[in-house]
């Protein structure tokens, strides 16, 4: 993904110097952590339906099941992600178009990942 | 007139967070979609903005207590395999109402997550812009995207919760 660091301003119509423009980065890395995050909920949605030692080890609490690993994986990458990220891109400006594709590709692959009608594919026979 | 434990939490899981949640998109959107240049005056921008940052930091918050109630407190209720009458159980002992839990509770528990990390990402973008948002129309017009469809996936899993809820409800 192309970054360049911002040196420009935003100027406006009579072409005075305004405040310098805001890098896109920050905001970038939200987006394309979230859209990651929930890529990693679909995988692990699929895999704890294809593999119940995969299920068991997700059981981080027995009273909510396999959900509340899936869960706080999900929420610990979130954040360690959007840290990454968001350290690499401060300062930096990233385009916007290409970030937010990525970020409806992730969100569109996790909507399928979390989609019973896909995942109960992968159950075991009975 | 009185309120289990289990139903006060229900309610504020789905019609407290859940249902601010939902009701708040509507000022948020209109918020969005009207920071366009030559729409709003230069006092008027600084107050939108204002406003549309309470409005989608409320949002993002109102989704976490949402998914986080909802996975914590009134989900182990609802699943309690020891409980004969758990609403899980009740519905799986008949094929007439299994798919509520196989099709919808499935889906509901897994793409609720999905609404506060999106709708997080838009309370940033909107407190990180502010104003500025303004002079960033494509920046806007992504935020106001993906603004929806955090709503669109929050919505469906309240709609299957609500549902659920009707069929057998956590008591």
């Amino acid at each position: 993904m192309a970054e360049t660091e911002v040196k420009g301003q935003i100027t406006g119509g009579g072409g005075q110097a305004e405040a310098p423009a805001k890098p896109f980065g920050p905001v970038a890395a939200g987006f394309l952590s979230a859209g990651i995050a929930a890529v990693v909920l679909g995988i692990l949605t699929t895999l704890t339906e294809a593999n119940a030692t995969i299920k068991s080890k997700l059981e981080f609490s027995s009273r909510v099941g396999s959900l509340s690993g899936k869960t706080i994986i999900t929420v610990i990458v979130y954040f360690g992600v959007w840290a990454i990220l968001g350290v690499a891109w401060r300062g930096k400006e990233v385009d916007p178009k290409k970030v937010f594709t990525w970020t409806a590709v992730l969100v569109g692959i996790a909507l399928v990942l979390t989609f019973p009608l896909f995942f109960q594919l992968f159950a075991p026979e009975a | 007139m009185e309120l289990t434990g289990r139903e006060f939490w229900g309610i504020i899981h789905g019609m407290g967070a859940g249902a601010v949640f939902l009701l708040a998109f509507a000022g948020g959107l209109a918020g969005l979609w009207s920071l366009r240049p030559g729409l709003v005056t230069e006092a008027g921008i600084v107050e939108r903005a204002r406003r549309l940052k309470i409005g989608t930091w409320i949002m993002a918050t109102a989704a976490w207590v949402t998914v986080l109630t909802g996975t914590w407190i009134v989900y182990p209720w609802y699943r309690d395999a020891a409980d004969p009458n758990s609403p899980k159980n009740l519905l799986l002992a008949s094929p007439k109402t299994a798919d509520w839990h196989n099709f919808g509770m499935e889906w509901k528990e897994h793409i609720a997550w999905i609404a506060p990390l999106i709708a997080t990402a838009v309370a940033f973008g909107v407190a990180y812009y502010g104003k500025e948002l303004i002079k960033r129309q494509e920046v806007r017009r992504g935020l106001m995207a993906f603004f929806t469809l955090a709503v669109v996936i929050a919505a469906i899993a309240g709609l299957f919760g609500a549902l659920i809820t009707k069929v057998k409800p956590v008591m």
